[in-house]
C-alpha cells in the first residue's frame, strides 16, 4: 500500500526555488530516509507533508501530495491531516508542563476529557515510546527536568497519543548523546511495525542504520531515490557515490 | 590568595573590580539608609489609633487610604490587563509585524508609556471626571491610572509572548491544534512569568502614582462605598499629611505600610511566577 | 541496546552453525561412502556443495549488509569481518568433501577390496576439528580454538604414515599404483581440509583478541 505519492512537486520561497518536481511513493509502513547537505530541501520536504510550511508567508506550492489517495491540500483539513500525520522535532520540545498533560494536550486538542480514558491513552503512548518505565513514577512533574533523549521519547509519545498512521522526524537525535540517539533509533525500528515513518537525517549512517529506502537531496531536487541497501552500496549518480562516501564538491 | 595574585598582574582588572563592588555595596547601603529613615521615624507612631475605621484629624487613620488603594489597584488591573493581553497577542501572534498598523500601535504605547503622569491626571479630570461626570471618583482614578499602565501591560505581555520559543508553537500545531488552541493552552502558559512580572511593575506603578489620580480619584479620607465614591490612596495620603506639615510622623507610618505592601506584592507574585515555572502547567 | 543489530548477529551465528553442520554432514558422506565403496556418494556430495555454496553466499549477503548498515566496530567488526574470512574456508572445505566423493566414485569402480589405511581415522579427526573450530567461533571460545590449531599436527602425522605406507605398497606393487595414488589424494584431501580447520581456528582467535598468527592486524 502507498501511503504517500508525491507528483511534481514545486515549492518556492519567495523567490526562493527550495524544491523541484518532485516526485515520490512512500510505502506504508516503511522507514524512508531523507539524506542531503544543508539547505537540500529536506526538511522543507519533510514539512509539506504535514503542511507545516502552510505557516511560513510566502511559501508557495505546486503539484499533488496525496495521502492515502487524498489530496492533502484539496482533501484534508489542516488540523486533521496534522493529527494523522504527526510530527517530531530536530530539537526535543516538550511543552512546560507535566509529562501527563504533554502527553494528554493531542487527545484534549482533540476533544477526549475522560479521565480513564486520557489515562489510558498516556499510558500507552509512553509505553509505545518505550520510556514508561523511567516516568510512570512522575507523570505529574515537569517534562523540562528529564534528560534530552528522555524528552525526545516524551514528544514521540505526544505524537503517537493522538493515534497518527505517519511519523515525520526531523532530525529527531541531532541534539542528543549517542547512547540516547541509540534509543530513539530502537525506538524508531519498533514503531516501523504500526507506523509510516520519515526521517531527515544530516547522519549518514544513521540512515544506512534505520532505513528501509532513502532519497538523497540537492539542491532542491531529489536525486536518487531507492533502497537504502542500493544507495548505499552501489548508488547510480555520482553525486549520490560522491556525497555518501564524503567526497562531495 | 592565587586570585589577588592574578589581580595583582593586572591592575586595570583590580580597579574595575574595587569600583563595581563599591556600587554594588553603595545601592545596598542606600536601600538601607532609606528603610531605617523611613523606619526611624515612623514606628512610634505605628499606633492602634492609625489603625481605627474612620479617619479624622485626630487619629490620622490610614484605613480608608489602605482600602482604596486596594480598590483602585484591583479595578486598574481588571480595566487594563485583558485589554493589554489582547492587544499583545495581536501584535505578536496575528498582525503582520510589517503592517502599518501594527507601528502605528507601537508609537503609540511608547509614548503613551513616555507621557508624565500629571499628564493623565489633567486627561482624566478633563475627560472622566468633567465630561463624563464621573467626579473624583474609583472609577474616574482606576480608568486613568488603567490608560497609564496598559502600555507597560502591552510591552511586558509582548516580550513574554515572543520570548515563548516557536518550538512549542510547532509543536502544538503539529498534534492538529488550532490557533486559538495553541495561543491559550501552550503559548501564554509558557509567557506567564513575564507577563505577572508585567502585572507586578504594573501595580507598583498604580501603588506609588499620586499625580495622576489627585485630580481623578481625589483625597476624601474615606471608605468608598462604590465606583462613584473618590478615595485617597496610600501614596496621596502622605502626599497630602506632608503637604499639610501638621502629621509628619504619621506620614511616615504610612510609608511604613506602602513599603510593606510592595514587599508583599513581589513576594507573592514572586510565589506565583515559581509555581508556575516549577510544578508545570495544567 | 541496538536490538535489531543483536537479533541480526545472533542469527548471523545460527547461519554459521548451520553451515558448520552441512560441512561436517558432507564430510561424513565422503567417508562413509568410500568405507562402503558406494559409487552414488558423488550425487549427494554434489547437492552438499551446492548447499554449502548457497549458504555461503546468503551469509557473505548477510555480513555485507550489517558492514553497511550497521558499521561495527570493535568485537562487533572483528566478529563480522573473521565470519566473511571463516565461511571462505568452509565453502574450501565443502569443495574437497565433493572432491574425494569424485575418488571415491572411482575406487568403487575399481571393485576390488580396497585397503583405507589411516583414512577413516584422519576422516573422524578432522570432523572433530571442523566441529570444534565453529564451536569455537559461536562460543568466542579462545581455547578450543587454540586445541583446533593444535589438533592439526595430529592429521599432519596421520597423513604422513599414510604416505609412507603408500609409497611403500606402490613400490612393492605397482600394478595398483592408480588406486594408491587416489588414496594418497583422499588422505591429502583430509589433510588440507585439517589446514582449513586450522584457518578457522586463526581467524577466531583474531575474532576474540584481535591478533591473527600473533600479529595485531589492526
Amino acid at each position: 500500500m502507498e501511503k504517500f505519492e508525491i507528483r511534481n512537486l514545486n515549492l518556492h520561497y519567495g523567490a526562493f526555488h527550495a524544491l523541484k518536481d518532485v516526485n515520490m511513493k512512500i510505502k506504508e509502513r516503511t522507514i524512508t530516509a531523507f539524506i542531503g547537505p544543508s539547505g537540500c530541501g529536506k526538511s522543507t520536504f519533510l514539512k509539506t507533508l504535514n503542511r507545516m510550511n502552510d505557516l511560513i508567508p510566502e511559501c508557495k506550492i505546486e503539484g499533488d501530495i496525496l495521502l492515502d489517495g487524498q489530496d492533502i491540500y484539496r482533501n484534508f483539513d489542516v488540523n486533521d491531516l496534522r493529527r494523522d500525520v504527526g510530527m517530531v522535532f530536530q530539537k526535543p520540545n516538550p511543552f512546560p508542563m507535566s509529562i501527563y498533560d504533554n502527553i494528554a494536550y493531542g487527545p484534549r486538542t482533540h476533544g477526549i476529557k475522560n479521565r480513564s480514558k486520557l489515562d489510558e491513552i498516556v499510558e500507552q503512548s509512553l509505553r509505545e515510546a518505550a520510556i514508561w518505565d523511567e516516568v510512570k513514577d512522575r507523570l505529574k512533574k515537569s517534562a523540562l527536568a528529564l534528560s534530552g533523549g528522555q524528552q525526545q521519547r516524551i514528544c514521540i509519545a505526544r505524537a503517537l497519543a493522538v493515534k497518527p498512521s505517519v511519523l515525520l522526524m526531523d532530525e529527531p537525535t541531532s541534539a542528543l548523546d549517542p547512547i540516547s540517539t541509540t534509543k530513539v533509533e530502537d525506538l524508531v525500528a519498533r514503531l516501523k511495525e504500526h507506523y509510516t515513518i520519515v526521517i531527515v537525517t544530516h547522519n549518514m549512517q544513521q540512515a544506512a542504520r534505520v532505513s528501509d529506502k532513502t532519497a538523497f537531496f540537492l539542491l532542491g531536487e531529489v536525486v536518487e531515490y531507492g533502497s537504502t541497501e542500493e544507495i548505499f552500496s552501489m548508488p547510480k549518480d555520482k553525486r549520490t557515490e560522491d556525497y555518501i562516501t564524503g567526497r562531495f564538491g | 590568595m592565587n586570585e589577588l595574585k592574578a589581580y595583582l598582574k593586572r591592575p586595570l582588572s583590580l580597579l574595575l573590580r574595587v569600583a563595581v563592588t563599591a556600587a554594588a555595596i553603595l545601592t545596598v547601603v542606600v536601600l538601607i539608609f532609606l528603610i531605617l529613615y523611613i523606619l526611624i521615624n515612623g514606628i512610634p507612631y505605628m499606633k492602634p489609633s492609625l489603625f481605627a475605621l474612620e479617619y479624622n484629624s485626630e487619629n490620622v487613620s490610614v484605613v480608608p487610604s489602605i482600602i482604596s488603594t486596594l480598590y483602585l489597584v484591583g479595578l486598574s488591573l481588571l480595566l487594563a490587563v485583558p485589554f493589554g493581553i489582547g492587544c499583545a497577542i495581536y501584535l505578536t501572534e496575528y498582525a503582520k509585524p510589517t503592517s502599518r498598523f501594527v507601528r502605528v500601535i507601537r508609537v503609540t504605547t511608547e509614548t503613551l508609556s513616555g507621557i508624565p503622569s500629571i499628564i493623565y491626571g489633567l486627561f482624566g479630570m478633563i475627560f472622566f471626571v468633567t465630561a463624563l461626570h464621573f467626579g473624583y471618583s474609583i472609577l474616574a482614578g482606576a480608568l486613568t491610572a488603567a490608560i497609564m499602565i496598559l502600555p507597560l501591560i502591552i510591552r511586558t505581555t509582548e516580550e513574554a509572548i515572543k520570548s515563548v520559543p516557536d518550538l512549542y508553537r510547532e509543536a502544538s500545531y503539529g498534534l492538529g491544534a488550532g490557533k486559538l488552541r495553541t495561543i491559550f493552552r501552550v503559548v501564554l502558559p509558557s509567557a506567564m512569568p513575564g507577563i505577572l512580572s508585567g502585572i507586578i511593575l504594573a501595580i507598583g506603578r498604580v501603588i506609588g502614582e499620586t499625580a495622576a489620580l489627585l485630580y481623578t480619584a481625589g483625597t476624601v479620607a474615606k471608605i468608598p462605598d462604590g465606583l462613584f465614591s473618590g478615595g485617597r490612596t496610600l501614596a496621596l495620603h502622605m502626599y497630602v499629611l506632608s503637604g499639610e506639615g501638621l502629621h509628619m510622623g504619621e506620614a511616615f507610618a504610612t510609608g511604613i505600610i506602602l513599603l510593606a505592601l510592595v514587599v508583599l506584592v513581589n513576594f507573592a507574585t514572586g510565589r506565583i511566577v515559581k509555581r508556575f515555572t516549577a510544578k508545570g502547567l495544567q | 541496546m541496538r536490538e535489531s543489530f543483536d537479533k541480526q548477529l545472533s542469527a548471523l551465528s545460527s547461519e554459521l552453525i548451520e553451515m558448520g553442520g552441512r560441512v561436517e554432514a558432507a564430510i561424513v558422506n565422503a567417508v562413509k561412502s568410500l568405507e562402503m565403496r558406494d559409487k552414488d556418494c558423488i550425487l549427494r556430495a554434489r547437492e552438499y556443495d551446492r548447499e554449502i555454496d548457497e549458504m555461503e553466499r546468503s551469509i557473505e549477503r548477510r555480513c555485507l549488509k550489517l558492514l553497511l548498515r550497521q558499521q561495527p566496530v570493535a568485537s562487533d567488526l572483528r566478529l563480522i569481518s573473521t565470519a566473511l574470512k571463516i565461511i571462505t574456508d568452509m565453502e574450501r572445505i565443502g569443495d574437497q568433501a565433493e572432491d574425494i566423493s569424485e575418488l571415491t566414485k572411482r575406487i568403487a569402480e575399481y571393485g576390488s577390496e580396497v585397503q583405507l589405511f589411516n583414512i577413516p581415522k584422519m576422516a573422524e579427526c578432522v570432523i572433530k576439528m571442523v566441529g570444534d573450530a565453529i564451536d569455537s567461533f559461536v562460543r568466542r571460545d579462545l581455547e578450543l580454538a587454540q586445541q583446533v590449531i593444535a589438533y592439526d599436527d595430529v592429521i599432519d602425522k596421520l597423513f604422513n604414515e599414510t604416505k609412507e605406507e603408500l609409497i611403500g605398497l606402490i613400490a612393492k606393487n605397482s600394478s595398483y599404483g592408480e588406486q594408491f595414488i587416489d588414496l594418497l589424494l583422499i588422505a591429502k584431501y583430509f589433510e588440507r581440509i585439517g589446514d582449513h580447520a586450522e584457518n578457522i581456528g586463526e581467524w577466531v582467535i583474531f575474532s576474540i583478541t584481535g591478533e591473527h598468527k600473533n600479529d595485531r592486524i589492526l
